[in-house]
């Protein structure tokens, strides 16, 4: 006996959660993305694809590509240090691990500016991390690393890493040492065992983590501008510029737009790319 | 302060007593001032809407706006539901000019502004139709600014950037802020009428192409670069002449100059949304505003440039030079990011800023 379809009413609330805050904004930029940009006054409703025109040029496209890029550098970065570092962090007992689970959600709560500027302050010249360099001999003067490439990396990276540890946190935990034992049982020294036994069973984690990571760091737009020179500008730097400083509101959103979409294929190109046979 | 308590006592009174009618009338005239939030709305709340009050017994609301263009978004929008955020806005000049072109300000009455003859006249903006819809309120200056432990004696010229500082310079990121084609077109091509022509706007980009290795930063954040020139990071650059003085004053080793050339001069004018119903108030507190007294007032107070000829102020020449300078600014081509804002923005990320 089925209950009457009346008593689940309450069902819709996902749905209807989703449409307030997700397809309703999402709805919104997409309109004004059509909308013809008059210089000299406001963006009126109409129908035209001049934004289009603009967003798709070599020279937002070349933005697209290098954004992209630094994405895709970032995430695998933060996954190479992060993948490990969580591994031998679940292998310590419960309560040493609690102290790093702490750090990792206090430097996760840091806004993207003040991290930003941290490092700036850390890569510079008059105070930055060279002159330690320069006290230990290793380098003849202070020297500036930031802006730069580097310092945006870092700056990326930095702010990857804490979510990168948290979400292999759970799956991580769970993961029985038993498998390692039977490898090491048979013979394998412990990396092998690692790179053979832990790696595979992780692969659906470590896919899905980085799209994840990928994602979250496509969408930073304050350390690409205060770490980095104008090659490493990302789209989200010059969607802000267009929106806010530059009041093109439908160069903005045909921006975003397209950024959302070369995202979204990417991260289910690689969701697909990640199935696993799921040990049973 | 006094006045107005012992006139909120009398009308409260007045009403208990049940004719409150005219006293309450009286003391109900107010006005809401948008102005940029933080140190602008602090200073303004302290030093200026009191003594407006005072000397004319309108009470001022002051609002918070972002600066840039997302007020006047926020304030179209509102005039088409007929409302107004704020009756009166501090606006930047492109802002102004789009809003003009798209109707939203209300025409000023020039008889009732005497004041207006004070104002320096490019600081009157008007429509197309010639109507007065934006009056100079607060001024400010770019200027050369430089790191005094790193450059003991200060730069002359803007042609200093062009000089042999590889990766010392900090400027500001787009066209349409940093106005480094005015600066480039005063200093090399004889003015900024130079720019009118498409000959003239290549040969300022192409001069500024000469000068990206010596840049070491791009910034929208002012904060980034102000503690980068204050450390001798980022030894020189352009920057706002007030800020710096301020910096100065703090004991930090940066100083202003204004350039043989000309500081570029900037500035925020008042205007008033169409839905507004308080056109008498905010002309009131225009005219107000642009009385050469409190002028005086606000260059002490909050720091910025008098928008009135210096003849008629009362400033020494210690306070003037704090604000301002007597060699004749560059003026920004507003006009010029009005009609083709968009192709300059983009010739400029793809030649300047890459």
């Amino acid at each position: 006996m089925t209950p009457a379809p009346r008593a689940r009413w309450w069902l819709l609330y996902p749905t209807l959660m989703l449409g307030v805050l997700f397809v309703l904004p999402l709805g919104a930029t997409v309109a004004v993305s059509f909308f013809r940009r008059v210089q000299g006054a406001l963006p009126g409703p109409a129908f035209a694809l001049d934004a289009y025109a603009r967003a798709l040029s070599p020279f937002f496209l070349e933005r697209l590509a290098v954004t992209l890029g630094l994405a895709a550098l970032a995430a695998a970065l933060s996954v190479l240090i992060g993948f490990p570092f969580c591994y031998v962090l679940t292998r310590k007992p419960r309560r040493r691990q609690v102290p790093y689970l702490v750090l990792l959600l206090a430097l996760l709560s840091l806004s993207e500016v003040i991290i930003a500027f941290a490092w700036s302050l850390l890569l510079s010249r008059t105070s930055g991390l060279s002159n330690l360099l320069v006290a230990l001999g290793w380098l003849p003067q202070a020297v500036s690393w930031s802006p730069g490439f580097g310092a945006a990396l870092a700056g990326f990276v930095f702010v990857a890493l804490p979510l990168t540890v948290l979400t292999f946190y759970p799956t991580l935990s769970r993961l029985s040492p038993d498998y390692v034992e039977a490898a090491r049982t048979l013979g394998a020294p412990p990396l092998l065992a690692f790179w053979n036994v832990v790696l595979p069973l992780m692969r659906a984690a470590i896919v899905g983590t980085t799209i994840l990571v990928f994602v979250f760091v496509l969408g930073a737009y304050v350390i690409p501008q205060v770490l980095g020179r104008p090659a490493q500008w990302t789209l989200p730097v010059h969607i802000t510029d267009q929106a806010v400083l530059q009041s093109n509101l439908p160069l903005a959103a045909a921006l975003a737009v397209v950024l959302l979409l070369v995202s979204g294929v990417l991260a289910l190109l690689a969701a697909r790319l990640g199935r696993t046979q799921e040990p049973s | 302060m006094k006045r107005r308590t012992f006139l909120k006592l009398l009308g409260a009174s007045a009403a208990a007593i049940g004719f409150g009618g005219s006293l309450a009338l009286a003391q109900d005239r107010s006005l809401r001032v948008g102005v940029y939030g933080g140190y602008f709305k602090d200073s303004f709340d302290a030093h200026v809407f009191p003594r407006f009050t005072e000397e004319t017994g309108i009470r001022v609301e002051s609002v918070a706006v972002p600066t840039g263009e997302a007020w006047l978004v926020q304030l179209e929008t509102a005039a088409r539901a007929g409302q107004a955020p704020a009756d009166v806005s501090m606006m930047a000049q492109v802002p102004l000019r789009r809003g003009a072109a798209a109707g939203l300000w209300t025409p000023l009455d020039e008889s009732a502004l005497p004041n207006l003859e004070y104002v320096r006249p490019p600081l009157q903006t008007r429509d197309a139709e010639g109507a007065l819809v934006g009056v100079g309120a607060v001024s400010w200056f770019i200027t050369l600014v430089t790191n005094t432990d790193v450059f003991p004696e200060a730069p002359t010229s803007w042609a200093e950037f062009w000089g042999d500082h590889p990766n010392q310079l900090g400027l500001l990121a787009l066209a349409t802020n940093s106005f480094l084609l005015e600066i480039t077109a005063r200093t090399f091509l004889g003015g900024t009428d130079a720019l009118d022509t498409d000959e003239g706007l290549e040969a300022a980009f192409a001069k500024l192409e000469e000068l990206k290795g010596n840049v070491q930063l791009w910034y929208r954040d002012e904060g980034q670069f102000q503690q980068a020139l204050q450390s001798g990071e980022i030894p020189m650059g352009q920057y706002y002449h007030d800020v710096t003085g301020l910096a100065a004053a703090d004991g930090f080793p940066v100083r202003s100059t204004f350039p043989q050339e000309g500081g570029v001069l900037d500035w925020g004018s008042w205007a008033v949304s169409r839905a507004s119903d308080k056109l008498e108030e905010a002309q009131a507190f225009i005219n107000w505003f642009s009385q050469p007294s409190v002028q005086d007032l606000v260059a002490r107070q909050v720091g910025t440039a008098p928008t009135v000829e210096r003849t008629f102020l009362g400033l020494s020449d210690e306070e003037f030079a704090r604000v301002s300078s007597d060699i004749d600014p560059i003026v920004p081509k507003y006009e010029l990011y009005l009609e083709r804002g968009d192709a300059i923005n983009q010739l400029w990320t793809e030649r300047i800023t890459s």
